[in-house]
């Protein structure tokens, strides 16, 4: 076993996690988005798992396999460093460090709900799926609760700017055609529906005009 | 006419432009396709997309099939090429700290001569030269090591490989994780524009016929849905045709700029089509011949020899049985269902699935079905000659 090493950096950033079951995997999540970091910190912790180690990209990633010798990485199945991880992997002692492994082939259920969550795993070779299991469990339901999220976060942020859009095509349409705010957006309702548009489509197409002639 | 859907995962390079073109100039659509093409951010998730069911194929890196054929790498699925999807379309570069080295020493960037480019490459580093590719398993590595272990100065401490993803690759020259790259294009272009590297050769001067992308599907289920994976070949041969003729270029230029598929400038996908590459910043662009191929010469024919000499690159990684190996290797180039998809339609069709690798020098006239066709070539830099035929052996 590697000794292990804690380092200032990790301490400061407040990311370094002391193990103290002497049976807990020791995790290591490659995440470079702080708050989907805290997320999955807590969720594996509140789980009983609090040897979790945490890297924001693949650069730091050959320092921290010889120094932690996790058991387990945990990354974005969408995470474009995926295919760094995949090399080391290759190219490490498949007994000493993980090896590339998705989620176990025989398990479509769960192979099936990592994909649409988006969490992919490296395990070391010859881990026990009973104990793998739990902690990829865990990690699909945070990943999927932060997917939705995300995704709610990122409507509320389209209706904004959908918004305020719309609101500059009717201050635009109110000043060149001398007509009341209602009327305005009647206006682009009216032109939206002809056209089997969205409104912020129309707008937008408007205000990027209108931009243009200036 | 009944349309099925089929869904095609890629990542957005310049050589995904056949399944493109097949979409958008509805190629697919008249086999009776509905070709749904899924954008991937790396060859991991596309293979895992592809190996457990969330794409019926795959845009995948020449190499990528037989790894995964040979159990190789995580999802380590059978997974068979249906057909070669371009050749070549590479370029190896260098930071501007490597070319100041070499330039240093006497060396005129010609943009060929690979054994001079090496020798000035070891004798202009004292260090480890660490070189970027994409993926492990990639036509990128293998080109890389083949071109630099011929050089007499080369051992295998002097080199360190390492995976970058195409679109860090600039980053990571300009940050000084790397000294040398192969990438796919526009990254090499956009290396050049953005971290001011110097590309010093292209693939197709390590090997003149490079299979590069590959059409990849699960063996099982290709088995059991012959007629779509026929109906693809065909769209996609005749979207690979359509790119290879030359008035067509600005066409498709406009086309994969345009379409939502790439996200790429313009004048990040022309260098590759148009074969003009500007190979350092402020340098006149020079033309490439056969910089990237994508249907003539019989360039979507998977050559079961292909398969077998990636394989021999494999084998040397990973220390595995090479006549079994290249028994599975030339399973997974699935000529057979090419022709059937192929020849119902007309298409000539060379005569034999294996050739010699290396062999050709120039243009060279070959047996096939209506006849004859023009092969080739498809010379390595060294004159190394691949005959798979008797005995597998080595003939240098």
């Amino acid at each position: 076993m590697h000794p292990k090493i804690r380092e200032d950096s990790d301490v400061a950033s407040g990311l370094w996690y002391p193990r103290n079951v002497e049976e807990d995997l020791k995790i290591l999540v490659v995440e470079p988005d702080q708050a989907k970091v805290r997320e999955i910190i807590d969720a594996l912790n509140n789980s009983g798992w609090h040897d979790v180690t945490v890297i924001g990209s693949t650069e730091a990633l050959e320092r921290h396999l010889a120094r932690r010798d996790p058991d387990m990485i945990l990354i974005d199945l969408a995470n474009p460093d995926r295919d760094t991880l995949e090399h080391m992997s290759l190219l490490s002692n498949a007994h000493a460090r993980p090896v590339a492994m998705f989620v176990d082939h025989s398990d479509a259920a769960m192979t099936q709900a990592a994909i649409s969550a988006g969490v992919s795993a490296y395990v070391v070779n010859g881990l026990q799926m009973d104990r793998i299991k739990p902690v990829i469990e865990t990690a699909i339901a945070r990943f999927q609760l932060i997917k939705k999220m995300q995704s709610e976060l990122s409507a509320a942020k389209q209706a904004l700017s959908d918004r305020k859009t719309i609101d500059r095509a009717k201050g635009l349409l109110m000043v060149a055609r001398n007509i009341p705010e209602d009327e305005a957006y009647n206006l682009l309702r009216k032109t939206a529906m002809g056209q089997g548009r969205k409104v912020s489509d129309v707008a937008a197409a408007l205000v990027t005009a209108s931009d243009l002639l200036q | 006419m009944k349309v099925t859907q089929v869904r095609c995962g890629y990542l957005p390079l310049v050589d995904c432009a056949p399944l493109i073109i097949a979409k958008e100039l509805t190629f697919a659509a008249q086999e009776g396709l509905d070709l749904d093409l899924h954008k991937q951010p790396s060859w991991s998730a596309l293979r895992d997309m592809l190996a457990f069911g969330q794409v019926d194929f795959g845009h995948m890196l020449s190499p990528m099939p037989v790894a995964m054929s040979l159990g190789l790498g995580s999802a380590a699925f059978r997974v068979d090429a249906l057909m070669i999807l371009s050749v070549n379309g590479t370029v190896i570069g260098v930071s501007q700290d490597l070319n100041a080295k070499m330039r240093a020493l006497g060396w005129d960037n010609s943009f060929e001569h690979p054994q001079t480019t090496s020798q000035t490459v070891f004798r202009a580093s004292t260090d480890v030269v660490r070189i970027g590719v994409p993926f492990p398993f990639s036509m990128h590595r293998m080109l890389v090591e083949t071109w630099l272990q011929n050089c007499p100065s080369f051992s295998h401490s002097r080199i360190k490989i390492v995976t970058v993803p195409p679109p860090q690759m600039a980053q990571a020259v300009k940050s000084g994780l790397i000294d040398m790259f192969c990438v796919g294009e526009p990254w090499g272009s956009v290396a050049v524009q953005q971290a001011d590297a110097t590309l010093i050769l292209p693939g197709s001067q390590i090997w003149q016929f490079v299979p590069e992308k590959v059409l990849g599907v699960r063996h099982i289920w290709a088995e059991q849905n012959k007629d779509i994976c026929h109906a693809l070949v065909r769209a996609i041969y005749k979207a690979a045709h359509w790119l290879d003729q030359p008035e067509n270029t600005q066409l498709a230029v406009e086309i994969l700029a345009k379409s939502q598929h790439l996200d790429l400038a313009t004048d990040m996908i022309e260098p590759a089509l148009t074969r003009w590459i500007v190979t350092g910043s402020g340098q006149t662009a020079k033309q490439v011949d056969r910089f990237m191929n994508f249907h003539n010469g019989a360039a979507n024919f998977p050559w079961r020899s292909q398969a077998m000499w990636i394989a021999n690159k494999i084998v040397s990684w990973h220390d595995l049985d090479l006549t079994a190996s290249h028994e599975i290797a030339r399973k997974c180039f699935r000529s057979d269902i090419y022709r059937s998809a192929l020849t119902p339609i007309g298409a000539d069709l060379p005569s034999a699935s294996e050739k010699i690798e290396g062999a050709m020098s120039v243009p060279t006239a070959v047996a096939s079905t209506m006849g004859e066709m023009i092969l080739g070539p498809d010379r390595f830099f060294n004159g190394a000659v691949f005959d798979f035929g008797e005995d597998v052996q080595l003939k240098i």
